[in-house]
C-alpha cells in the first residue's frame, strides 16, 4: 500500500515544472549570499515587463518570467556588479532530474518507517515479552515488508542485472542481507522467535539510501554541470535568406546556407568568406593572440570570433562535420580511455563483497558444524552479513565526495568528471595554456589619455558590443563616463557621438584618419591617438602561482615575444609556437617522467592536451570542446581559488581513505561479536547507525579546508 | 495493555502524516534551493513578490 502511494504522488512532478518553466535563465556564478540576492531580486524587479525574478543560490542561477530582453538583463546584472552568463533553455530542459527524487521518496519512506519500527522495537527491548512482543513484531513485519519492497528496489535491480552477467557488485551482500533479514524476521516472528531484525533492514536500507541518494547528488551535479556548459553556449546563427535574415538553430543549418556573422560574435560553422575582408580571433583554435586577417574566399572556423565588420559566410561544413564538433568526437572516444580509472569506492568494493559472502558462509558451516542447528547458524549468518553490511563503506565516498563538490562549486568551479577529485589529488605538476587562459585581451589606458579622454573613451565604448569595446569599459571601471550624445555606431569601423560641441569617434585607425591601423580614439580635429592593445594576465594568477607549491609551465601556441613576455612577468619556463601536437608530447614526456600532470587550458588546440593530462581544468570562456574535455570548469573569470581546488581534492582523498579506516575499525570489532553468536538487533541497529553517522560527521570536515 | 490498540494506531497514523508532508514538500520542489532558502532568512523585505505587490 505504502509502495503505491509515493509512485503515484511522483507521477505528476514533470507536468508541474514544465508549466511553470521561466522564460530566462543565467548562470551568476560570483553570487555567495542572502545580500546577493536581494541586491539582484530587486533590482531586476523594477525594469519593465519583469515578471518574477527568482534567484537559485545552490545552483547559482536566476530564473526570470516576463517579456523583456535578455541584452537588458544581462547589463542591469554588470551594473549591479555580477558576472552573468545566459544559458539556452532547451538545453537545460533536457536536464531534469527524476531519479534524484524518486531516490529522495523511497529514503524518505525506509526512513519513516525506520523510526516507527524502531519505536516498537524499543518496547520488545525493554522488556516485552510473549504475546505483546509477537503483537509488535507483526506490525513491525506489517510496515516493514512493504517499505523494503519500495525502498530497496534500486539495490535490487543493481544486485539482479550483476548476478545476471554472473558477477558480484556491492549490492548484492546488500540486497541478499535485507532480504534474509525480512524473510528471517517473517519466520521468527510467525514462530514466535524472540529477535526479528525489520529495524536493522529498515536502517540498513535507509542509510544504504543516504548514501545512494548523495552519489546520485554527485553525478548529477557532474551531470548538470556539463548540460550548463552547453547550455552557456547559445547556438543559434542568422541566416541569410534573400535580403532577411532568420535566426535559427545552428543544427538546421545546411551546406551552401549563407550565414551572417555579426561583429564580435563566434562562427557557428565551418565555411568560407564570402565578405571582402574580415578580421578575425583565432585565439581559441591556434592559441595566436594577434588578430588575423582574412580575404574573401579564405576559409573559416567554427569557433573563430568577427572583430571586425559583420561578415558573409558560406558553410561548407555543419552540423558533426564541422571542425569543432569532429574535435569533440575525437575527445569523446579518449575520455572512455580516461574512465578506466576506477574509483576508490569501486575498487573497495571489489574486495570487499565476496570477502563479506565467504565470511557469513563460513559462520553457517561453522556453526552449523559445532551445535547442528540450522536455524541458529542462520541467524549467526544473517547477523555477520546484516553488520557486515557496508553502511558506513557505502556512504565513506560519497558523503565525502558531495560535500566536496558543493564546496567547490560554491568557490566557482564545476567538477564534471566523478573521479575528478581523486586525479586532482595526484597531481605533481602543472602545465598552463597562455592566451585566453593566463591572459586575457585587454586595452592599455595607461599611456597618453588625460582623463577627460579616457571618460569620453568609456562612454564611446560603453554603447558597444565589440570585444574591445567591452575590454574598454573592464578597465576603466573607476573612470566616470563622460555625457557623449548622438552616439552612432558605424558597424567594424567605430563609434561617434557629440560631446559637448565636439565630435568624438572611437575606432580603427583608418576610420579616424591616423596613420595606425590599430585602435585609437579622435576628439574634434586634433590627431588621433593610439590606444594600445595588450594582453593582461587573468584575474587572481599571481595569487594562484605563489599559493601552488608545484612546478609550473607555460605550453602555448602564441608567437616568441608575448609569450617571453607573459612567462618573464610570471617567472615561469616556457615553449612557445607550440602545435597542439608538441602540446600532447610535451605532457607525454613529463608523464613519461613520473609526473602527474594537471593541464589548464581554453583553446582548440588545448584539447588534445587537456584529455591527455591526469587531470585539467578550463575556464568557462573556452571553446565548447575544450570545456568538454576538462575535469573542472572554472565559472569564475579570477584563477585565484585553484590552490583550493587542489588542496580539497586532496582533503577529499584522505578523508575518504579515514572512512575507510573507520568502517574497517568498526567491522573489526563488531563481525567478532557477531561471529560469536552476541549479536543481538539492538547491538546491530547501534552499531550500524553508529558507524555511519561517524562516516558521515568525518565527511563533513571537508569544508574546514 | 489495552491502551496499546489507541496508541498504535495513533503513532502509525502519526508516521503517515508526517510521511505525506514530506511527500508534498518533495513535489512542490521545496529543496531545489537548500543554500538559498536558508539565506533568504535575512533577508530584510518578507514579501517574497515584490511583483506582485507592484500591480
Amino acid at each position: 500500500m505504502m509502495s503505491a502511494c509515493p509512485a503515484c504522488a511522483a507521477a505528476p512532478l514533470a507536468e508541474d515544472i514544465a508549466l511553470a518553466c521561466p522564460t530566462l535563465q543565467f548562470s551568476l556564478p560570483t553570487i555567495h549570499c542572502a545580500a546577493c540576492i536581494g541586491k539582484i531580486e530587486r533590482g531586476l524587479n523594477i525594469l519593465a515587463g519583469v515578471r518574477s525574478v527568482r534567484v537559485n543560490l545552490s545552483m547559482k542561477r536566476l530564473s526570470i518570467e516576463g517579456a523583456v530582453d535578455p541584452k537588458q538583463i544581462e547589463a542591469a546584472l554588470s551594473d549591479l556588479g555580477f558576472e552573468a552568463y545566459p544559458l539556452d533553455l532547451d538545453a537545460l530542459n533536457a536536464a531534469r532530474d527524476d531519479q534524484g527524487k524518486t531516490l529522495l521518496l523511497r529514503m524518505a519512506v525506509a526512513g519513516f518507517a525506520m523510526m516507527n519500527v524502531m519505536l516498537l522495537s524499543v518496547a520488545v527491548w525493554s522488556g516485552a515479552a510473549d504475546a505483546t512482543r509477537d503483537l509488535f513484531h507483526l506490525i513491525s513485519a506489517m510496515i516493514a515488508l512493504p517499505v523494503v519492497a519500495f525502498s530497496g528496489q534500486p539495490f535490487f535491480q543493481n544486485a539482479w542485472s550483476a548476478l545476471r552477467v554472473r558477477r558480484l557488485n556491492m549490492d548484492v551482500p546488500i540486497s541478499l542481507a535485507i532480504f534474509l533479514a525480512a524473510g528471517m524476521s517473517l519466520f521468527e516472528t510467525l514462530n514466535g522467535g524472540a529477535h526479528a531484525y525489520f529495524d536493522a533492514a529498515l536502517s540498513l536500507t535507509f542509510f544504504l539510501l543516504i548514501g545512494r541518494y548523495m552519489d546520485h547528488q554527485t553525478r548529477s551535479a557532474a551531470r548538470s554541470a556539463a548540460k550548463e556548459l552547453t547550455a552557456l553556449e547559445v547556438q543559434t546563427a542568422e541566416r541569410l535568406t534573400g535580403d532577411s535574415t532568420q535566426t535559427i538553430s545552428v543544427q538546421n543549418l545546411s551546406i551552401g546556407d549563407v550565414v551572417l556573422v555579426a561583429a564580435g560574435s563566434r562562427v557557428p560553422v565551418d565555411g568560407e568568406l564570402m565578405s571582402e575582408a574580415a578580421l578575425m580571433d583565432r585565439s581559441l583554435l591556434t592559441g595566436e593572440s594577434a588578430a588575423i586577417t582574412a580575404k574573401a574566399g579564405d576559409a573559416l572556423q567554427s569557433g573563430e570570433i568577427n572583430l571586425g565588420a559583420p561578415l558573409h559566410l558560406r558553410a561548407t561544413a555543419v552540423g558533426e562535420d564541422t571542425s569543432l564538433r569532429r574535435m569533440a568526437a575525437l575527445i569523446e572516444t579518449a575520455e572512455n580511455g580516461r574512465n578506466s580509472y576506477t574509483a576508490l569506492a569501486d575498487r573497495a568494493a571489489q574486495i570487499y563483497a565476496p570477502a563479506v559472502h565467504l565470511l557469513a558462509l563460513a559462520a553457517f558451516i561453522g556453526w552449523v558444524a559445532v551445535t547442528g542447528d540450522m536455524r541458529v547458524a542462520l541467524n549467526v549468518a544473517i547477523a555477520v552479513l546484516i553488520i557486515t553490511c557496508p553502511c558506513a563503506l557505502g556512504l565513506a565516498v560519497p558523503a565525502v565526495s558531495t560535500a566536496a563538490i558543493s564546496r567547490l562549486f560554491s568557490e566557482g568551479f564545476l567538477v564534471k568528471h566523478a573521479t575528478a577529485l581523486e586525479r586532482l589529488a595526484e597531481v605533481d605538476h602543472i602545465v598552463f595554456d597562455k592566451t585566453g587562459t593566463l591572459t586575457t585581451a585587454s586595452v592599455d589606458l595607461s599611456g597618453v589619455l588625460s582623463n577627460l579622454d579616457k571618460a569620453i573613451a568609456k562612454s564611446l565604448a560603453q554603447a558597444s558590443q565589440h570585444p574591445l569595446s567591452k575590454a574598454l569599459v573592464a578597465v576603466s571601471r573607476d573612470v566616470t563616463a563622460a555625457k557623449v550624445t548622438d552616439i552612432v555606431e558605424t558597424t567594424g569601423q567605430g563609434i561617434q557621438g557629440i560631446h559637448g560641441d565636439t565630435p568624438v569617434r572611437l575606432g580603427r585607425g583608418s576610420w579616424l584618419g591616423a596613420e595606425f591601423t590599430g585602435f585609437g580614439l579622435k576628439i574634434g580635429d586634433t590627431p588621433a591617438q593610439q590606444i594600445e592593445v595588450s594582453e593582461s594576465l587573468r584575474e587572481g594568477v599571481f595569487e594562484a602561482l605563489n599559493a601552488v607549491t608545484l612546478g609550473c609551465e607555460i605550453v602555448t601556441g602564441d608567437s616568441e615575444g608575448p609569450a617571453m613576455n607573459v612567462a618573464n612577468r610570471l617567472s615561469l619556463p616556457v615553449t612557445f609556437k607550440a602545435l597542439p601536437k608538441n602540446k600532447l608530447d610535451r605532457l607525454k614526456t613529463l608523464t613519461q617522467q613520473g609526473h602527474r600532470v594537471l593541464m589548464v587550458g581554453d583553446g582548440l588546440n588545448d584539447t588534445a592536451a587537456l584529455v591527455a593530462a591526469h587531470a585539467s581544468i578550463a575556464p568557462s570562456t573556452a571553446l565548447e570542446a575544450s570545456r568538454n574535455a576538462a575535469d573542472v570548469v572554472a565559472l569564475k573569470s579570477s584563477f585565484a581559488a585553484i590552490p583550493l581546488v587542489l588542496s580539497v581534492a586532496r582533503a577529499s582523498r584522505s578523508l575518504s581513505k579515514q572512512n575507510f579506516t573507520i568502517a574497517a575499525l568498526y567491522n573489526c570489532i563488531a563481525v567478532p561479536i557477531a561471529l560469536a553468536g552476541f549479536a543481538t538487533p539492538l547491538a546491530a541497529a547501534l552499531a550500524m547507525s553508529a558507524s555511519s553517522i561517524t562516516v558521515l560527521l568525518n565527511s563533513q570536515r571537508i569544508r574546514f579546508v | 495493555m489495552n491502551v496499546l490498540v489507541v496508541l498504535i494506531p495513533v503513532s502509525l497514523v502519526l508516521g503517515a502524516v508526517g510521511l505525506i508532508a514530506f511527500l508534498w514538500t518533495v513535489r512542490s520542489d521545496q529543496y531545489d534551493d537548500a543554500l538559498g532558502n536558508a539565506a533568504r532568512i535575512l533577508l530584510d523585505d518578507d514579501n517574497n513578490k515584490p511583483a506582485d505587490s507592484e500591480n
